[in-house]
């Protein structure tokens, strides 16, 4: 018999440090099928985040960094800047891109840095115990919003793939989810769109995903995907938000 | 012919692909691997269609799907 489906020789055989059920992993299995398919492994340094994601330098068989929290992108362009031919990409969650990270997805977008940045949206703090993010849903319940994030005090959900495509330097922008094989498939082709932005030089690329967090939503896993489905999905805008001319006709 | 292999020590019964398999072949053993989860099983490799639906919704990875070649 054939193997259909086997582990990408883009992972280590290091299990994931994620809590069961969580998405972290499937996100984590598509950037590295999408870098063997592109046969990029070699070439390619990854940026780890702070956050649950902070160990992905095991699990990938890449190059990688690590950075500071919120600073991954600006680690990632120094890397490529430095090292042009090389790939580079930040894999990093909310609360790092759109939280203590804001300032630089903006500003990597604007001057169209030649980065790929992958934003796993699960619109809490993970690892640091399920607090309220700028990410989190009106009226979500957090450790620190246990009546409900009031939005009056702490401000609607921030938009990060929507902000960003409004910046002439990004010039491949998604929005998924992961929460169906179907949907999961869609977040492959986004990924590997962003990659191969990077690899003609066309400027910024970023795909976020919508993941979840059954541990600090206090849900099963299975609960948790019907719950972006039917929470997260309707707030935040999906699909690929921006796809430039040069990026359309890669 | 299909066959499912579950890859012990990867799997923590989150039940995920159990849910989207299409031939509801898959359930959760009693047998626990090294970190204490109860890992998946197939109740019956005969009914397995290669679909690799499981494998593509698994979190960590621990399934493998082979499939006769055409
Ligand atoms: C400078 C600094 N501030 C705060 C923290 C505490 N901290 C660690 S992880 C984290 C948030 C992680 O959330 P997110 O980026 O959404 O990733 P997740 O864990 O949900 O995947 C925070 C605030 C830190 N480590 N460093
Ligand atoms: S705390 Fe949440 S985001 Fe972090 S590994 Fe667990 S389920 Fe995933
Ligand atoms: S490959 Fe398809 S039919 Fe076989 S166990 Fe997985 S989901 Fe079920
Ligand atoms: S989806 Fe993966 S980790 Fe979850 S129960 Fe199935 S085989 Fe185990």
């Amino acid at each position: 018999m054939e193997k259909v489906f086997a582990r990408s020789k883009g992972l280590t055989d290091v299990p994931f440090s994620f809590c069961p059920g969580c998405t972290h992993g499937i996100i984590m299995r598509l950037i590295a099928e999408v870098l063997e398919e592109l046969d990029i492994i070699e070439d390619t340094i990854g940026i780890s985040p702070v956050g649950c994601a902070g160990f992905s330098q095991d699990f990938f068989s890449c190059d990688f960094i690590g950075a500071a929290h919120g600073r991954a992108q600006a680690v990632g362009i120094g890397a490529k800047r430095a090292l042009p031919d090389k790939i580079v990409f930040t894999y990093q969650g909310d609360g790092d891109i759109a939280a203590i990270g804001t300032q630089h997805a903006i500003h990597a977008a604007a001057r169209g840095e030649k980065i790929t940045s992958i934003m796993v949206n699960n619109a809490i703090f993970g690892m640091t115990g399920g607090q309220m993010a700028p990410t989190s849903l009106e009226g979500m319940k957090t450790v620190t919003s246990p009546y409900g994030k009031d939005v009056s005090t702490t401000g609607y959900p921030i938009d990060m793939p929507t902000l960003v495509a409004n910046l002439p330097g990004a010039v491949y922008v998604a929005s998924v989810s992961v929460d169906s094989p179907k949907n999961i498939a869609q977040a492959k082709k986004a990924i590997k769109k962003a990659f191969k932005v990077q690899q003609a030089g066309l400027g910024f690329s970023l795909v976020s995903l919508l993941s979840t967090c059954p541990t600090n939503w206090n849900m099963s896993p299975s609960d948790s995907l019907k719950w972006l489905r039917e929470n997260m999905m309707p707030v935040y805008k999906m699909g690929e938000l921006k796809v430039t001319e040069e990026v359309e006709s890669l | 012919m299909a066959k499912v292999k579950v890859i012990e020590k990867y799997c923590k019964s989150c039940g995920l692909c159990i849910e989207v398999c299409p031939k509801k072949i898959l359930t959760i053993g009693d047998k626990t691997n090294e970190k204490g989860y109860f890992t998946v099983i197939c109740t019956d490799q005969e009914k397995c269609i290669g679909c690799t639906l499981c494998a593509k919704m698994c979190p960590d990875v621990a399934i493998e799907v082979y499939k006769d070649k055409k």
